[in-house]
Parts: structure tokens; sequence; C-alpha cells
């Protein structure tokens, strides 16, 4: 028997992979449409203080592109993901390919090389699991990812914000 | 093995999950081979397998008794590699907190007041 996962969970199956694993206590349909309509999908994908979400288009179904853009308002940089989706089948699975959007931020990660995401929603006893596998192009850009990429844009710019706060308060 | 080296073949040895269920197993208290295979559907030479793997990549050794030779975790270096995903791991969290959030606010009863909270 199974406990809640009710903290994210991170596993690496191969090389080339991170799954992500986590329990909520809603049904599927829900689940899924946090994930599918773009109202509320902002509510939670993105929500860091002092950033907003300028861009967030998804045509989910089969074939149906997505383009998802960050932008931090203190200094206009922008960052994002594109891509499309190769298979949906509301409520239960959906597959994106995903390109990295560098925008202005630069950054460590290979923004020529998308990864395939692979998203399961399982529901039982009104518990829907989630799990989330990412396959990277290689192992560097899979452990790219996990050191630097996912975290580099925004918590760069987080420490940048800290930093400017700080110099302001002390500019009086 | 160099650092880097060890964190592979920790990952590797993690990427199993029957090995894992023996590391959750081990941090309860040392075991024997055959109280660890006994939750599993498995023979104690597949068993030993795993525990190869896991021996290799040093999360566990050999405690002493010659005769029992228990198994026990090497929680630091189990450690090491949990905490390099650590942050990966938050950054996955602090959507998935919002997506709880969220997701408690609609399925909860709507106000009685036409009025609608954020």
């Amino acid at each position: 028997m199974q406990a809640l996962i009710d903290k994210a969970e991170v596993s690496l199956p191969s090389d080339t992979e991170i799954r992500v694993v986590r329990d909520f206590k809603a049904p599927r349909t829900l689940v899924w449409q946090a994930h599918t309509d773009t109202t509320l999908f902002q509510r939670w994908i993105g929500g860091y203080p002092g950033w907003s979400m300028p861009v967030c288009e998804m045509d989910v179904r089969t074939g149906g592109k997505y383009r998802w853009r960050w932008r931090m308002d203190e200094s206009g940089q922008e960052f994002g993901f594109f891509g499309e989706f190769r298979e949906v089948d509301a409520p239960a699975v959906m597959v994106q390919v995903e390109y990295y959007d560098p925008g202005t931020m630069g950054g460590a990660m290979d923004d020529s090389k998308p990864t395939i995401n692979r998203t399961t929603f399982t529901e039982k006893n009104g518990v829907t699991t989630l799990v989330t596998l990412i396959k990277y192009g290689s192992k560097e850009a899979r452990d790219a990812a996990l050191s630097t990429g996912m975290t580099d844009g925004m918590e760069t710019s987080y420490a940048r914000l800290d930093k400017l706060v700080a110099e302001q308060q002390q500019g009086g | 093995m160099t650092p880097s080296q060890r964190l592979d073949a920790t990952f590797a040895a993690l990427a199993d999950p029957t090995r894992r269920a023996i590391l959750a197993r081990l941090a309860q208290g040392h075991a024997s081979v055959a109280e660890l295979a006994e939750p599993f559907a498995m023979s104690q030479p597949a068993i030993s397998k795993h525990l190869k793997v896991l021996e290799n990549a040093g999360l566990i050794s050999t405690a002493q008794d010659a005769q029992r030779r228990p198994r026990k975790l090497e929680a630091a270096r189990l450690g090491e590699a949990t905490a390099w995903l650590e942050e990966y791991r938050q950054f996955w969290e602090r959507r998935y907190s919002a997506l709880d959030e969220l997701l408690g606010q609609l399925q909860a009863k709507p106000p009685k007041s036409s009025r609608k909270r954020h």
C-alpha cells in the first residue's frame, strides 16, 4: 500500500531522464483542467513574486502548439518554453516536444534540442497521481538541467532582484 | 572514483524500484539477505545482484558479523545524491504546492454570497 506522495519526488530512471511524481487530493479531470486551461495554468505554473506570464498559449490536442513566456517585471528579462503536443488523451496522458526559449536570459540550457515530456494523470480513491517524465537528448543535457538549467533562469534573477532591493535600501 | 563518477554510480543504483525499497528497509536498520529478499517475489540470488550494485555504489556495506553478514545503509553517500537533487526537487515542489492550493480552492464549497473569493 503506497502512502500519499504529498511532496514532489524526483528520480532518475535512466541517464537521460528525470521523473517527478506528486499526488493531489482531487479528481484527475480537475488536475487535467489545471494543466490545460490557460487561466488556471497560470495560477500555479510560475507564481514567483516579481514574475508575470505575458504569454500563455496552449492548443491542447495532438499536433497542437503551445508557447509560454515569463517576464521579470523589475528588469524586463524574459525566458520561456514552446513546443507541440505529440499526443493528447484527456484526461490521462499528454506528451509534449518542448524547446527552451532563452529570451533575454542566455543561460546554460541547450536551446536547440527539445525534451520529450510525458505527463500521466492516474486517479484512485479520489487521489490523482501526476507523473512527469522528461527525456533529454543526452546525459549532459539532463545533468545540466538538474544542476543549473531549470533553476538558473529564475533563481539567478531572483538573486539579482535581492541584490537590487538591498542596494536600493542602502541608498536610502 | 571521482565525485562525479560516484554520483553517476549512485543514481544508476537508485534508478531501480527494488533497490530503492531495499534502501528504505535498511534505513530502518541492518538486515540480512534473507530478510531483504522476504518482501519481494524474488530469489536470494536475484536480491544479491541488486545488493552488489548498491555495494559498488557505496550505498550499503556489510556490518561485522561473519555468519549473518547483515547489510547496512551508508547514509552519507545517499545524502550526497539527495542533496544534489534537492534544489531541483524544490523547483517542482513550489509549483505543485501552488497547484495543490489551487485545486483546494476549486473544490471548496462556493460561498453563499455571490461575491467570489480570490
